[in-house]
């Protein structure tokens, strides 16, 4: 019988001292992730973001400009984000004929619903702006950007009394989901839809917008994050509410976690 | 006999007579209550901005930076033959260091090495969530500007700033300097009467520690797009929505360097002492007889 002697070496303080530390800090860690996934906790945190909803609004009251840069800051490059090539077959049909055929429709609580080819929204009056596009991730580009504003074609097709947002829905599956679930779209409210640079371009550094910008129309909302600025136009709905519209948060990101109001 | 030199010698006599180990009513409610705030956001903060910063972990300086422009900082991850991630590096402008495990790439709660800025145990939360760590973020950003306000207005309005942390010319004389500074460095801290006022070195770091937090909130309202419209002065204060972004980085660096000396000198100082003082507002003096008082 082979006599077997454990040698258990008596825990040092030091080594008690750091596992403790350890054990300690993976508690916490777990419960902080916990409460991460807690949906009452999330909204909680969430209330921050109506505080700074409304300090935003506050501050922006007079409809300031967002910063407009010279043609010597343009980037480089400017980084194509999220979809580059929408798959839907019709989108690549109509991107074959250079978007003669596509046409973006208006409609919801409008007094004269309405659509426009690419050929009526350039003969509007244009605005060209270059601005900072700011990614939610973090990194920033600068674009030189061409296109009808916003408030012109709203004013044009008249709201209805009960108007409150603008709703942006977009050519691109993001989840490639079969049903359409994963389609891209977004929200405004009226004083960012009614901002002076609040634009549906059609031009990006002096040439039409490329597919991988969005092509041929996309959304620039110049006070907000990236994620607000839809490519691929398609339709824009103007509505009272949004939470019956998809997952009802306002977005696609916004329902995948993201604040609707995106100023920060 | 000249003035300064009878002030040292009155200043010794008070220190000799003065009492061992007396307690003295050291930090008033509001400082007390606003520093373990300030504690609770700043954890947060520095946790879900390193969650923040993992979504594009590349820092950049003037007014825009993305995957073209050259990062002065940027933490990447590089692969072995087989495409599997093998290291994490870290890049400061010129300068390449291997930081696997830590910063560019470390283990995920499965053991496997990703690519990942910072690591899963320094972020909130621990799993690559950027939604989530903006909403942690925000919140206690949110708390920790009112927290300190309510810090900065009760300091004007009670004298503290004045009284406590300005630091007065003779102490910013060269000698007194470095004589605090050679003292702190040999850990002899000050005893008796001595210790009933902060010393110049600890004004200095407070109030540093002030310009650096103030310096937090102004580059941290520099990235959002809203406020930029608003108070364009503060990309031209900053130079850019990057270089502020940059800014912030490093501002949160050098704050986490203050904590870590902050608790040291905790510890030097005496622990119990010390945090009880920032709980009850009660300090003991340390007496001058060399029988330090560590309770």
């Amino acid at each position: 019988m082979i006599q077997r002697r454990l040698i258990i070496p008596p825990p040092s303080r030091r080594g008690l001292l750091a596992a403790g530390a350890a054990t300690f800090g993976g508690l916490l860690l777990a419960g902080c992730d916990r409460l991460s996934n807690a949906p009452q906790f999330q909204s909680l945190l969430g209330s921050a973001n109506k505080a700074t909803y409304g300090a935003q609004r506050i501050l922006l009251s007079g409809q300031p400009l967002a910063r407009e840069f010279q043609e010597k800051d343009l980037s480089p490059v400017f980084k194509a984000n999220g979809t580059t090539l929408p798959a839907d077959p019709r989108y690549q049909a109509m991107a074959e004929t250079g978007f003669s055929d596509w046409r973006l429709q208006i409609g919801g609580l409008v007094a004269r619903p309405t659509s426009l080819s690419l050929a009526d929204i350039r003969r509007l009056p244009q605005r060209t702006q270059i601005t900072r596009h700011d990614c939610v991730e973090g990194w920033s580009a600068i674009g030189k950007w061409t296109g009808v504003p916003l408030g012109l074609i709203l004013r044009s097709v008249g709201l209805a009394p009960n108007a409150r947002f603008i709703v942006f829905r977009c050519a691109d599956d993001l989840d490639g989901s079969a049903d359409g679930s994963g389609l891209y779209y977004e929200s405004l409210d009226l004083i960012d839809a009614f901002h002076p640079q609040t634009i549906l371009a059609h031009s990006m550094n002096d040439q039409p917008l490329a597919i991988a910008h969005g092509a041929p129309l996309r959304l620039r909302v110049e006070r907000q994050l990236g994620y607000k600025n839809a490519k691929y136009l398609m339709q824009i709905e103007v509505v009272d509410r949004f939470d019956r519209i998809a997952g009802g948060k306002g977005g696609y990101w916004e329902d995948r976690g993201y604040e609707w109001f995106a100023g920060i | 006999m000249n003035e300064s030199l009878a002030g040292e010698v009155r200043v010794a006599a008070r220190r000799k007579s003065a009492p061992s180990g007396e307690v003295i009513y050291r930090h008033r409610l509001v400082t007390r209550v606003t520093h373990w705030i300030n504690l609770l956001c700043f954890a947060v903060l520095l946790l879900s901005g390193l969650q923040i910063l993992n979504a594009h972990p590349a820092l950049y300086w003037g007014q825009y930076g993305a995957d073209d422009d050259r990062a002065v900082i940027e933490f990447s991850a590089y692969a072995d033959d087989n495409g599997d991630v093998a290291g994490g590096l870290t890049r400061i402008g010129p300068l390449t260091l291997k930081t696997t495990g830590v910063l560019g790439a470390s283990r995920d709660s499965d053991g496997a090495l990703v690519a990942r800025g910072a690591p899963a145990w320094a972020t909130l939360p621990s799993y690559q969530d950027l939604a989530t760590g903006r909403r942690w973020h925000f919140f206690f950003a949110w708390l920790f500007v009112l927290n300190g306000l309510v810090y900065v207005i009760a300091g004007l309005v009670t004298r503290h700033f004045k009284r406590d942390l300005l630091p007065t010319p003779a102490e910013l004389a060269p000698r007194h300097l470095l004589r605090d500074i050679w003292d702190h460095a040999r850990l002899r801290l000050p005893k008796g009467e001595a210790a009933r006022r902060y010393n110049v070195l600890q004004k200095l770091a407070y109030l540093g520690a002030i310009l650096l937090l103030t310096t937090m909130v102004l580059t941290g309202l520099t990235m959002s797009p809203g406020v930029n419209a608003a108070a364009p002065v503060l990309l031209d204060l900053f130079g850019g929505r990057q270089s502020a972004r940059t800014l912030h980085f490093l501002s949160a660096n050098l704050l986490v360097a203050f904590v870590v000396v902050h608790v040291a000198m905790v510890f030097v100082a005496g622990p119990i002492n010390e945090i009880r003082s920032m709980i009850t507002g009660r300090y003991r003096l340390p007496s001058n007889d060399g029988s330090e008082d560590r309770s």
